[in-house]
């Protein structure tokens, strides 16, 4: 095995694997102040999330969010773009969803209706990280600030439009009336029960195909595509990018809407995979938790699945967790989302002068 | 109480990193208030050797006697209390404190820093005149130039009291004059008894300046000479383990159509600052133009602008057909097209990207191209394919597309980039500093391939900081100063004197104009 192979495996899985654990040591503590047996609490929150039909459906379900939002903020990483937008982008984009799931001739077939629907989203995820692109390439705000700030814009703009536009006449919660059952994306078990096979009720749907299919798509687009040789390159070095003649500035506005495009879909899995209206705060924390998905999964469409499936366990867990225990309230997923984050992202190299000098042996003997 | 008058000893001082090692039992003397000179090619573990001295490495083996005493540094403020004093090629200056913070940073002692500042200033100001290094103490650093910066670096290890001085390619950075300014600051510490320590590989710096000079190739220390008894053939030789051509061979020059045609550019920097003005130029095929010209004096920005990098404000280009002016500029891209190759000055930020493989630095500037893209699909096995013939074409070591860029030596790293641009048959090549930085056995190679392509026609624009290598290699020479041409000359002609003479714009006005006309 060469150096460069083997510093690859020490940064790719052992670096990542032991900062988790770190991070689960640490909520072990929080769990021993907080006066419940970190084992047993382990044993519920593994159990909830997977033990179970239903508890693994809700896993897999809230997992399919958070691969959408931790592309997102992926694919902006390469081009060197902090996207913090998630939040605002998959919110917005969950109106393009509504709107076309609202307006649409119902008569059509799901075929058409679905992927619209889908477009929708990933259109008005693109608009919303357009301005902030734009702001950042041609007039130097810098993307952080703005697309925090297009957050705050997102939330009173869907206020608005759910009081205002959306919402029905006599209804006294700003929601939408219910989509048209034509746009409905199936949920697993009913696909399942299709076949004959019954697995027990649960929100996870066909999204999480979609989410699959734009991982592959992202991992192609990144790394076998001009264009996403160009968004890397330009992530890693400016000038270089300038001298092989990729304009940065164009860079910035495609990728950022690739990158809004892809919180969008956020919707695809709330609106019309399982609540088939469109209602306040449906994005509520995918934006935030898909920074620490991305982080995870260093920004690799594979790191990522395996990062979202964590973070799924994390919140079908923690919400058995809160069920199951008195003094454990569900916030205590936040606690364990920021330790992870901690861990993962502000001391990613804790543990690697550690393996360095556990490798140094192994490389002399050589 | 001197027994000896030996300042570092270092016997058989072992270092490796893995299998490889970087020092392999070396041996060296430095006799106090001397200047001793180390070179060796890139990656030879000169580098290695001092860092060790410095602390920031350990050695496996050996050992090392700082003024007769046994050392062992595991940071560098045991080596700072030890008398060993280090100023790195890049700079470890803030660059927004001034002259007087930075040479503090570090030895502040008590809570106040005013206090600090002010026993500074008494004791600069006294180093200063003692050694004759004038330096602004109220100017931030970022103001000041690259030379004055060095100095500052030289100041801050003088006030840690400094009675060893180590220089790591000190003169990479600076142009001729402050390169002589340096040696004259180095004379005057020598009086006054420290020892300097000069790692270089421009043999010319070793010969007029050390006392001793010791050679290292692959790791081993492999001669130690007095510099009066040797000469740079013997020490090339030393270096790279045979003979080598610092001379390089050519045949005339059988230039031919002009293929590009500057005319009267006018063209600001990234900054917005006015570089360029009123020149005018022309490249015709089978020719190497060169241009001459201290560092900063636009040759840089024009290079950019040739590129298509900059923009032009006045002025016009004919390039192979097509014009580029203010009102119609081309980028980088449509000039590739075009057949225009760039070796851009900035190997590191420009040429390659440090973190990519190296068959993704190959790509850079051809992502587009027909052959490595089916629809939106871009081939990989084709662009590593591609990545390890253009490899072997001009013998990059290691022949590993799949490593990573800034794990190449900084000639190979060149050797790929001039792989990349020269294997896509161009028609005209813009190539700045082509040699800077990097081993006279990979300048020898580069120096040949460049005019191998004059031999098959192209029209080269050559800017190099190094006038030995614009003599040596160019048919015609234009120098710049201040943003305009100063001379034009024909190569064979020239000399450093005269072109000294127009690189400082000070030639008699009538002179310059016989010249230009030449």
């Amino acid at each position: 095995m060469t150096r460069d192979r083997r510093l690859s495996w020490i940064n790719g899985l052992l670096l990542p694997l032991f900062n988790v654990l770190t991070a689960f040591l640490a909520t072990g503590i929080v769990f021993l102040l907080i006066g419940v047996d970190p084992i047993e609490a382990t044993k519920i929150l593994i159990y909830g999330a997977l033990g179970y039909d239903e508890g693994l459906g809700y896993t897999l379900y809230y997992a399919t969010n958070f691969v959408f939002t931790g592309l997102a903020v992926a694919v902006a990483f390469h081009a060197g773009l902090f996207n913090i937008g998630g939040e605002g982008q998959a919110y917005v984009g969950g109106l393009g969803i509504a709107l076309v799931a609202l307006y649409i001739n119902p008569a059509l077939s799901a075929w058409i209706v679905i992927p619209l629907a889908i477009s929708g989203g990933l259109l008005f995820g693109a608009l919303w990280a357009i301005i902030p692109a734009y702001l950042q390439a041609y007039r130097g705000s810098h993307i952080v600030i703005t697309t925090i700030m297009f957050n705050f814009l997102a939330s009173a703009l869907m206020v608005y439009m759910l009081v205002h536009v959306l919402r029905e006449v006599g209804n006294m919660t700003p929601e939408s009336t219910n989509f048209p059952d034509v746009v409905w994306l199936p949920f697993v078990h009913d696909v399942f029960a299709g076949f004959g096979y019954n697995i027990a009720k649960s929100p996870l749907n066909l999204s999480i195909l979609v989410a699959l299919f734009f991982s592959f798509l992202v991992w192609f687009f990144l790394w076998h595509t001009r264009w996403g040789f160009a968004i890397r390159a330009t992530g890693k070095s400016n000038d270089a990018a300038i001298y092989g003649g990729i304009n940065p500035k164009k860079i910035i506005i495609v990728t950022m809407c690739i990158s809004g495009a892809l919180a969008g879909l956020v919707g695809v899995n709330e609106l019309i995979g399982v609540q088939h209206r469109l209602f306040l705060n449906f994005n509520y924390g995918y934006g935030f938790g898909g920074i620490a998905v991305a982080l995870m999964g260093r920004n690799h469409p594979v790191g990522i699945l395996i990062a979202a499936f964590l973070f799924g366990i994390l919140y079908q867990g923690g919400a058995e967790l809160d069920f199951e225990l008195q003094n454990v309230s569900r916030d205590i997923v936040v606690v364990m989302q920021g330790l992870v984050i901690l861990f993962c992202g502000g001391l990613e190299y804790l543990y690697r002068p550690v393996l360095m000098r556990f490798l140094a042996p192994i490389e002399a003997s050589e | 109480m001197d027994q000896s008058n030996i300042a570092i000893e270092l016997i058989d001082v072992d270092k490796h990193f893995g299998a490889v090692y970087a020092n392999d039992k070396v041996n060296l003397s430095v006799k106090t208030g001397t200047i001793h000179g180390i070179v060796g090619e890139n990656g030879a573990g000169k580098s290695t050797l001092m860092s060790i001295l410095y602390g920031f490495y350990q050695a496996d083996s050996g050992r090392i006697k700082v003024f007769d005493k046994d050392f062992i540094s595991t940071n560098s403020r045991q080596s700072i209390e030890a008398g060993i004093g280090m100023v790195h090629q890049h700079f470890m200056l803030v660059e927004n404190f001034t002259v007087l913070e930075n040479v503090i940073l570090g030895s502040e002692d008590g809570a106040l820093i005013s206090e600090s500042l002010d026993k500074a200033r008494i004791e600069l100001t006294r180093l200063a005149q003692e050694y004759g290094l004038e330096v602004e103490l109220d100017v931030a650093v970022e103001e000041l130039s690259v030379g004055m910066q060095q100095r500052v670096e030289i100041l801050k290890g003088l006030y840690k009291g400094a009675k060893v001085l180590i220089l790591d390619e000190p003169t990479g950075v600076l142009t001729p004059q402050e390169s002589d300014e340096l040696f004259r600051i180095f004379e005057a510490l020598k009086k006054q008894g420290v020892t300097i320590i000069l790692i270089t590989h421009k043999l010319r710096e070793i010969m007029s300046i050390t006392d001793y000079v010791s050679v290292m190739r692959a790791g081993k220390m492999v001669a130690h000479r007095q510099t009066s008894e040797t000469n740079p053939e013997e020490l090339a030789e030393l270096m790279i383990g045979r003979k080598v051509l610092l001379n390089i061979v050519r045949t005339e020059a059988k230039s031919g159509d002009p293929l590009l045609v500057a005319n009267n550019l006018e063209i600001h920097n990234e900054q917005g600052i006015k570089r360029v003005s009123e020149v005018s130029f022309e490249a015709r095929s089978g020719e190497i133009l060169g241009i001459a010209g201290v560092t900063g004096n636009g040759q840089g920005t024009l290079l950019k602008a040739l590129a298509g990098i900059l923009p032009l404000s006045k002025g016009s280009i004919e390039i192979l057909g097509e014009t580029i002016s203010p009102k119609r500029p081309l980028n980088p891209q449509e000039l590739r097209n075009l057949g225009v190759a760039h070796v851009p000055e900035d190997r590191q930020r420009m040429g390659i990207i440090s973190d990519f493989s190296a068959s993704e630095s190959a790509l850079l500037g051809y992502q587009n191209d027909k052959e490595i893209n089916q629809g939106v699909w871009l081939k990989r096995s084709l662009v590593k394919a591609n990545c390890e013939s253009i490899m072997e074409a001009f013998d990059v070591r290691p022949t590993n597309p799949d490593l990573k860029s800034s794990n190449f030596s900084g000639g190979n790293q060149q050797k790929l980039i001039l792989a990349r641009e020269f294997e896509r048959d161009p028609e005209v090549l813009i190539i700045g500093q082509p040699t800077r930085g990097i081993d006279i056995g990979a300048i020898e190679f580069i120096r040949k391939r460049i005019i191998k392509m004059r031999d098959a026609g192209k029209a080269i624009i050559l800017i190099s900081v190094e006038l030995e290598e614009i003599m040596s290699i160019s048919d015609r020479i234009i120098v710049m100063c201040d943003g305009e041409i100063t001379g034009t000359v024909d190569a064979a002609k020239a000399d450093e004197a005269t072109l000294g003479m127009m690189m400082a714009n000070a030639l008699p006005s009538d002179k310059k104009i016989t010249e230009a006309q030449l």
